[in-house]
């Protein structure tokens, strides 16, 4: 059962980041739901590279390379990720403050595209 | 020394020299700049092609080969299908570079770096064989496309249709984010060829399957897949029209090649067993996307809408063909989506024109305007009949490659979604062609709301050549494509020409679409009244918030889950 454990804690964070974002009726509080989400990928990929009773994967004279270590490609991945994830992030956000300045109201439903 | 990773590393070095040259750099050197890189690019995917005809090109980054069978590095891998993606992209951007030369009217620098980093988005996306890798090329292009179609951000439709846009998509990725996390901890590899000799050997298992729909769900965003199409209008709506050209020409297409790629290298050993419950899972929703598409785009007067659920439609018949999870459906995908690009690229570039001489893109505001306007109106007409599919261009050959795979596995009756789909989008075309070049213009009414629509050129300027000339290539490119067998023999693939039955259902799919046109033209209240009802449910769903939006991708979610439950259990 615990060996599931992150994976739910995942499931679950994900979950949660949608409902704020289908519920929202604030464009800052979408960009954070957003990043809720996002946050339930670093969770998965930091427990699918986790091992038990292993070290960070830091070799030295004192530990040796034969040292058990987490895998630290997901480590990579996840640092990648935060990366890619501030782009939007920063990008929604300015985009929001430019929503704000020409209705004056961050409200997606007020803001709403025209349709056609 | 290997020709691969230059067709990334070169636009993005020409993005930062452009970027950091701005002040020196005149308006007309930045285009010529933009313009030499993307046919150098064009040069060196062709050579490419060429090249991999001899065999899929493996090029290791920093030169970190595999041992004993595990990749420690990230390869591009480039095979036929890869390379000639690759290429299209890089001839779409020239083509859409030398349009909007004259385009804009004060447009700095940074509209050529943005798209100089999404063409070498594009390309490493095409050509990278390390499935991470590939997640990253997909956040480096939505980040670009995000910020060219908010680029007009001065106006509040933009501004709300680039968040949808956004964050969509950007979900999408986690979607695909997800599966490929799932893919790695079942193999411990992120090279795609080793991910798939890999899976072979294992049983399927229930994490193996998540990760495949997974994948394939945050992809199908980007693809315009029914119900996760919902922010491709309102993108393509307030878009600059060359970001048109290219969200529509290719990047929602290439997420349908990349599922399509993945599939093939990744799951097709280990999924092999289930292929008759999988093809289900990929035909269905897309002979829905095919016909939601088309119903939309045949109900739309706002012309950038209307091409751009004819994309939607479209995408559902390139959804169909990579459900017939066949060698054989892929390159007729391949050949479709490279006459379809440039047929949508073409019918974009004259929408555009239009909107730099009369500030509206709105087909009843535009009715009979164009008057006498002959070469408007021969490039406007002859790509809704190549959309509709008129031999011989490079559609009619797409329909009739899918038409005998389809035949080839027992779904011959594909055909008629083809015919009904691809009607109604060439006949919507039709229409709102004859009703502008050739209509009488309607009395003006007021207070419509697409007043604002002329920020993107000038007004009244003569039109340059620049904008015609691409528009006139588009067509005789996708021409050529149909005409010549050059595409299916690069892509090693023998396909029976043209049959008897093919021009059949040509004509019929024409005969749909010239009836289709004709009851709009005419205004006879019976179709009015018959489409009255489910349009007002269609135009319901597309609501224009992303709330909502993703409200629907939601239950899409669901719906595949219990599709892949039903499949595999």
């Amino acid at each position: 059962m615990m060996h599931y454990l992150p994976y739910l804690v995942a499931v679950w964070i994900f979950l949660v980041g949608l409902f704020g974002l289908v519920t929202t009726r604030n464009l800052i509080h979408a960009v954070l739901s957003l990043s809720v989400t996002q946050s339930s990928t670093y969770v998965l990929l930091l427990s699918i590279g986790f091992r038990r009773n292993a070290g960070a994967p830091i070799y030295s004279t004192d530990v040796p390379v034969s040292t058990p270590s987490v895998d630290p490609v997901m480590h990579a991945l996840t640092l990648t990720d935060i990366v890619v994830g501030a782009t939007v992030m920063a990008l929604v956000l300015a985009l929001t403050m430019q929503v704000h300045r020409k209705t004056g109201t961050i409200d997606p439903d007020k803001a709403r595209s025209m349709t056609g | 020394m290997s020709l691969a990773p230059l067709p990334v590393a070169i636009p993005l070095l020409v993005a930062a020299v452009v970027m950091g040259a701005s002040r020196i750099l005149p308006r007309w050197l930045t285009d010529m700049l933009a313009i030499v890189t993307s046919l150098g690019v064009l040069g060196i995917c062709v050579t490419l092609l060429r090249q991999a005809q001899n065999g899929t090109i493996n090029y290791w980054f920093g030169g970190w080969h595999p041992r004993g069978g595990a990749a420690i590095g990230i390869a591009f891998s480039i095979d036929t299908s890869a390379a000639l993606v690759a290429a299209f992209v890089a001839l779409l951007f020239a083509l859409t570079f030398v349009y909007s030369a004259w385009y804009f009217e004060d447009v700095g620098h940074v509209y050529h770096v943005i798209m100089l980093v999404f063409l070498g988005a594009l390309c490493g996306f095409a050509l990278t064989g390390d499935i991470f890798n590939l997640f990253v090329f997909f956040e480096m292009m939505s980040a670009a496309a995000f910020a060219l179609c908010g680029y007009k951000i001065e106006e509040e439709a933009a501004l709300a249709g680039t968040i949808n846009f956004a964050i969509t998509n950007t979900v999408g990725a986690f979607f695909l984010l997800i599966g490929i996390a799932l893919v790695y901890g079942k193999t411990g590899a992120l090279n795609m060829a080793q991910i798939g000799t890999t899976l072979a050997h294992q049983p399927v298992s229930g994490a193996v399957v998540a990760a495949f729909g997974l994948i394939c769900f945050g992809l199908a965003v980007k693809g315009a897949i029914a119900p996760l199409h919902l922010w491709l209008d309102d993108a393509h709506a307030v878009a600059p029209t060359p970001l048109c050209v290219i969200f529509s020409g290719i990047m929602v297409q290439i997420a349908l090649y990349a599922i399509a790629r993945i599939y093939f290298s990744m799951f097709a050993p280990a999924l092999h067993a289930h292929v008759d419950a999988l093809r289900w899972i990929f035909i269905v929703p897309g002979i829905v996307t095919a016909l939601i598409g088309g119903v939309m785009a045949y109900l739309q007067s706002h012309l950038k809408r209307l091409l751009a659920f004819s994309t939607v439609s479209h995408s559902g018949i390139f959804l169909c063909a990579i459900g017939f999870l066949t060698p054989l459906g892929f390159a007729g995908m391949i050949v479709y989506i490279v006459a379809h690009g440039l047929v949508k690229a073409s019918l974009f570039m004259g929408t555009g024109i239009l909107l730099a001489r009369y500030g509206t893109v709105d087909e009843k505001r535009l009715a009979g305007k164009s008057r006498g306007a002959i070469w408007g109106a021969i490039l406007f007409l002859t790509g809704g009949l190549a959309l509709a599919g008129l031999p011989p261009f490079g559609d009619f050959l797409g329909k009739v490659v899918l038409e005998h795979a389809a035949s080839t596995i027992g779904l011959g009756w594909m055909a008629a979604v083809f015919i009904v789909g691809s009607a109604l989008d060439g006949g919507a075309v039709i229409r709102a062609g004859l009703r502008i070049y050739f209509g009488s213009e309607e009395r003006e009414r007021t207070g419509h709301h697409e007043q604002r629509e002329n920020q993107e050129a000038p007004d009244g300027r003569k039109r340059p050549w620049t904008m015609t000339l691409p528009s006139l290539a588009c067509l005789l490119l996708c021409l050529g494509v149909g005409a010549t067998p050059y595409g299916l023999r690069a892509l090693h693939v023998r396909a029976p020409g043209p049959d008897l039955r093919s021009y059949l259902y040509e004509i019929a799919t024409l005969l749909v679409a010239a009836a289709l046109t004709a009851a709009s033209l005419s205004s006879s209240r019976l179709l009015h009244r018959l489409f009255r009802g489910p349009a007002r449910v269609l135009h319901a769903v597309h609501s224009g918030t992303f709330t909502d939006y993703l409200a629907w991708m939601a239950s899409g979610a669901g719906v595949l889950a219990l599709a892949l439950l039903a499949a595999f259990w």
